[in-house]
Parts: C-alpha cells; sequence; structure tokens
C-alpha cells in the first residue's frame, strides 16, 4: 500500500510545482509554461498508445487538429461558446479516432505506422482543400471575443497560465489513475506480450481500440486548448512534425511513464529555446542530444531514474 | 453417472500446404479428468491444442465446449468459457512483476474485486512457491521459474479446462515432482489436457492417454493399455527405450 502513495505525492507535487512557478517564474517562462502544459496533454495521449499499449502512431497530429478545428471552427462558424465548442472538440477527436482506430488496428508494426501516418496526410490534406472554412496553411485566429468563459478573459497571461494548469491537472490525474487501473494493466500486458494477454482471455482488439480513442481525446483536448488559449489554428499543426513530436517527447522524457510526457516537453522546449540562443543552427543541437539521449538513456529520463535505483517511479 | 464431456474435438484437420499436421482427430476430455496427449516431434500436438485454443484455424473440423460448438469463437472468448492454455514455448510478460503476471491472469474474473483480485494472486503464488519472489521482474527468473510462472497464470483463471503443452521441459527433478502433485490437486474440479514427454509424468498422472502419430490418433486408452500397444512401441515409446 506504500507504494501506491509515493507516486500520488509525486503528481501531486508536481501540480504544486506547478503553481508555484507562475509566482516566481519571469513573465516569458510563465507564458512558455502555459504551452508546455497544454502540448503535455497531447504527450500524455500519444504516451497511452504508444508507451502503455505499444502501438507506434506516426499520425497523431489528426487527432491534434481535430480537437483543434473542432474548436476552432466551432466557435466560428456556430458562435457556440467555449464549452460546447470545447466538448465538440473532444467528440471530433474522439469519432476520428474510433473510425481510424478501427481501420488502422488491423494491421501492426510498420503498417499501423504507415497507416495512421497516410491517415494524417489525408486530415492534412482536407483542411487544405476546405480552405474556405479552414483558411489553408494561413490558418484563422480565434477572437478574443469567443475565448472567454464565465466572465473570465482566458486571452491574458494569467487565465492562461491557469487555464493551461487546471486543464492539464485533470489530464494528468485522470491519466494516472488509468494507467493504474485493471484497464490500464491490461494495455501495458498488450504491449508486454500480445498473444499471452489474448489467451489469458482478454479482448485484445477491443483493448487497442479503447487505448486509440482515448489517446485521440487527450490528444484533442490539447489541440482544443492550443486553439482556446493562444487563439489561432493552423494546418501546419496537422502536419507531419506534429506527429514526431509527442514521439519524441514521450521517448524524451519516459514512455509509459506517467511524468514522461511532461519531463520531455519541458526538455524539448528549453533545449530548442536555449540552443536557438546561442546558434542559428539550434536544430542540429537538438538532434545531438536526442541522439545521445537516445544512446545512453534508451527509456528516456524518467525510465532511465527508474531504472537506475528509483524503481516506484509511476 | 456416466462421465461429462467438458470439451470433444471431431474431425479435426489441419493442413499446412502439404503437410498434414493433424487429420481428422476425434478426442474427448473427461470432466475432472486428466488426458495425456503424447506423441514424437512433430505429431501435431501443438497443432491440435492451438485448433481446441483458438490460436489455430483449423481447415476442418469442429470443437465442442460443453455440448455447445465453439467452432467459430476467437480465442480470448474460449478462454472466457473457462479455458486456460499455457504455451510450449513460455510465454509471459517478462517486463512485469511476476505478482503482475498473475494478477492479469486472474483479473479477468477478479479485477472489479481489489481484495479478492490480490488475496488469490497471493494464494496462487503461495501454492506455487513463487510468493517471495512476487516484486521480481519475470523476465529475470530463471527458466524453470518462468515455466511455474505460466503454470502460475494458468491456476490463477481458474480454469474449467487447463491445456498443458509440455510443462515439464526443462524443470528439474523436484520441480517435476512439485508438478506431478499440483496437477493431482487440481485434478477432480479442473479437466486437464496434457502434452506430455516425460513418461514419468504421463505414468503418475494421466486417467486416459492419447497417442498422436503423423497428425492421426494411433491409439487411446490407459498407461498401461497404451504401454503394451506394439504400434506405440513402435512408434514412440520403443525410440526412447525406458524412458
Ligand atoms: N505454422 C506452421 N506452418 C507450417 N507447418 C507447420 C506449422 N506449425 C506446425 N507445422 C508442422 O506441423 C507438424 C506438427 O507440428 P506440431 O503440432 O508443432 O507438432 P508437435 O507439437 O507434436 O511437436 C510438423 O510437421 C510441423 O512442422
Ligand atoms: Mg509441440
Amino acid at each position: 500500500m506504500m507504494a501506491s502513495r509515493k507516486p500520488l505525492a509525486l503528481h501531486l507535487g508536481i501540480l504544486a510545482l506547478l503553481l508555484v512557478l507562475f509566482f516566481v517564474l519571469p513573465a516569458y517562462h510563465v507564458g512558455a509554461f502555459s504551452r508546455i502544459m497544454v502540448l503535455a496533454i497531447y504527450a500524455m495521449g500519444y504516451n497511452l498508445l504508444f508507451g502503455y499499449t505499444g502501438l507506434l502512431s506516426l499520425g497523431h497530429a489528426m487527432f491534434f487538429a481535430a480537437g483543434m478545428y473542432g474548436f476552432g471552427l466551432t466557435t466560428n462558424l456556430t458562435g457556440f461558446s467555449v464549452i460546447p465548442a470545447f466538448a465538440s472538440a473532444m467528440l471530433a477527436a474522439g469519432l476520428l479516432a474510433l473510425g481510424v482506430g478501427y481501420l488502422a488496428l488491423r494491421t501492426a508494426g510498420v503498417a499501423f505506422m504507415i497507416v495512421t501516418l497516410m491517415f494524417a496526410q489525408t486530415v492534412y490534406l482536407i483542411i487544405l482543400y476546405f480552405g474556405t472554412y479552414t483558411r489553408g496553411d494561413e490558418g484563422f485566429v480565434v477572437q478574443q471575443a469567443q475565448r472567454q468563459l464565465a466572465g473570465i478573459d482566458l486571452t491574458t497571461e494569467t487565465a492562461r497560465y491557469f487555464t493551461a494548469f487546471i486543464l492539464f491537472s485533470v489530464c494528468f490525474l485522470a491519466m494516472a489513475k488509468l494507467v493504474q487501473m485493471p484497464f490500464g494493466k491490461r494495455l501495458i500486458a498488450i504491449r508486454e506480450n500480445e498473444e499471452r494477454a489474448r489467451m489469458l482471455g482478454y479482448d485484445v482488439a477491443n483493448l487497442k481500440l479503447r487505448a486509440m480513442v482515448i489517446s485521440g481525446v487527450f490528444s484533442g483536448v490539447a489541440g482544443a486548448s492550443y486553439a482556446l488559449l493562444f487563439g489561432y489554428v493552423g494546418a501546419s499543426f496537422a502536419g507531419v512534425q506534429y506527429s514526431i513530436f509527442p514521439l519524441l517527447w514521450v521517448l524524451l522524457g519516459g514512455a509509459g511513464t506517467t511524468i514522461g510526457p511532461l519531463i520531455g516537453v519541458i526538455f524539448m522546449f528549453y533545449l530548442i529555446d536555449i540552443s536557438s540562443g546561442w546558434t542559428n543552427a539550434y536544430m542540429l543541437v537538438a538532434g545531438i542530444v536526442l541522439v545521445l539521449l537516445t544512446l545512453f538513456a534508451p527509456q528516456g529520463i524518467v525510465g532511465t531514474l527508474r531504472k537506475r535505483g528509483v524503481a516506484w517511479l509511476p | 453417472m456416466a462421465a461429462v464431456n467438458v470439451l470433444e474435438a471431431k474431425g479435426l484437420t489441419k493442413i499446412y500446404g502439404g503437410v498434414e499436421a493433424n487429420v481428422d482427430v476425434d478426442l474427448h476430455l473427461d470432466q475432472g479428468k486428466i488426458t495425456a496427449l503424447i506423441g514424437p516431434n512433430g505429431a501435431g500436438k501443438s497443432t491440435f491444442v492451438g485448433m481446441i485454443s483458438g490460436r489455430i484455424a483449423p481447415t476442418r473440423g469442429t470443437v465442442y465446449f460443453k455440448g455447445r460448438d465453439i467452432s467459430q469463437l476467437p480465442a480470448h472468448k474460449r478462454m472466457q468459457l473457462g479455458m486456460a492454455y499455457t504455451f510450449q514455448i513460455t510465454s509471459i510478460f517478462p517486463g512485469l512483476s511476476v505478482y503482475d503476471n498473475v494478477a492479469l491472469a486472474a483479473g479477468l474474473r477478479l479485477a472489479h474485486d481489489k481484495q479478492a483480485h490480490d488475496a488469490k494472486v497471493h494464494a496462487v503464488l503461495d501454492r506455487i512457491g513463487l510468493d517471495d519472489r512476487a516484486d521480481q521482474t519475470a523476465g529475470d527468473l530463471s527458466y524453470g521459474h518462468q515455466r511455474v510462472l505460466e503454470i502460475a497464470m494458468g491456476l490463477a483463471q481458474e480454469p474449467e479446462v487447463f491445456i498443458l503443452d509440455e510443462p515439464t521441459q526443462g524443470l528439474s527433478e523436484t520441480e517435476v515432482d512439485a508438478f506431478i502433485a499440483l496437477m493431482k490437486s487440481i485434478a477432480g474440479e479442473t479437466t486437464i489436457l496434457l502434452i506430455e514427454h516425460n513418461m514419468r509424468v504421463v505414468a503418475a498422472l494421466a486417467d486416459h492417454v492419447t497417442v498422436l502419430d503423423q497428425g492421426r490418433v494411433l491409439a487411446s486408452g490407459t498407461f498401461a493399455e497404451i504401454h503394451a500397444n506394439d504400434a506405440v512401441q513402435a512408434a514412440y515409446l520403443g525410440s526412447t527405450p525406458h524412458a
């Protein structure tokens, strides 16, 4: 029973730390952390499928985009307020994940990577095709007037930070709970030995589909949060690089760990941020660090700590 | 009362390209009894239990579970009906703890009840002698312990029909003795289909023996009858003199 208290303390400690950061960090970094928390939701969604279930998707940007456009288009075209627009964004991402999962999960391994990549490309092209509504590559702005919730203007730095914080906290604690539940254990079982899981009587296909939908909804929540808090919706978020990012974040932070995704996003954000202050070739610096990390800490930051003695890390 | 057929295979056939792995194999398992399936390597034993458990799709033939035709059911649904299966090549969750391995096996029935679930896992680990290794990573266990763990997982499923594909392969003599004792203790409640090369185990456990050779049933009877059967001697027992 002791074992289950430590992770909870860690999770609450991290949330407390994020709260404190708002008061101690300079404005620039407060803004950075608003973004980091939103992207970490995306990373957590990805982690459920990749880190826990063992399914490597190369197309998660489509779910992020489904949330982003689901939110942005709903507010812009229907004038819905934040809550219903957010709900429709989650629905859009969930339904997309259900459909894509239903088809793509018939494949495995490299085929699954390719099929998800193709679906994401399709979504990207659809966004460009319906340029009348989406404004294509250029994207569109979600007006300040539409980014109000219960009389609070979400465009201020403070409101933005705390909204990101609340959304992150809910997702973070929900995900930590989910992977502790029998459902989460079964996903890990699939990752470890799919045939064994099946021969224990688990409906592997159904579990994978549910993991896909939850992963898609988390990604969609991140996309919708991004549109809500930063006021911009654009096709670049549906591009291939936004499918690769969550993979990198999760690999860096630690796949199949609860805090790895957040750590990975923070690490990569500041890696690029700091190296771009030194040199124009900052992507080269970032690339070298990534290579070194994968060579010397293949389980990511949290995964490596867990292996080096902090075994209880969730 | 006549013996009840828990599981019955009729005309199970599997043809791989030109290889007749199983041809019209009939077999039934009497409730609570131990049936041993023996035969030389390549006889088709693993293929046969693969078709029963749903891992391998038969070319033709029917499988009945308690009178119900389950031929169309996928493997996981058959396991949900009350079957358990241990692989010839050890198949566990290597990255998870011993405890979690058994918990997953018990979880299908018990995950909704945390306390009963935990109690079940400890009871099984205790029974099989792995309780002191509960926190160890399963992949770090010795080969013998991994095989024992897989048997423990089968026990944790509380199956009505327990299918074991060469469970004693690679076990030490003491571990084999423990295995024999374990099977004796669960027979009665559990119907067991055992693929086994070790004749000492077959002699100690089997109520009924079926011999498979080149995909066909060669003989069927008690261990004594099988041992006295000339055809079996020629095909199988003769090749391993008094093993
Ligand atoms: N997937 C497969 N593809 C082709 N041939 C197979 C396959 N699986 C088994 N066989 C063949 O079927 C026969 C029976 O194999 P198997 O059931 O594993 O025998 P046993 O378990 O009795 O040693 C062997 O000749 C084997 O080579
Ligand atoms: Mg075999």
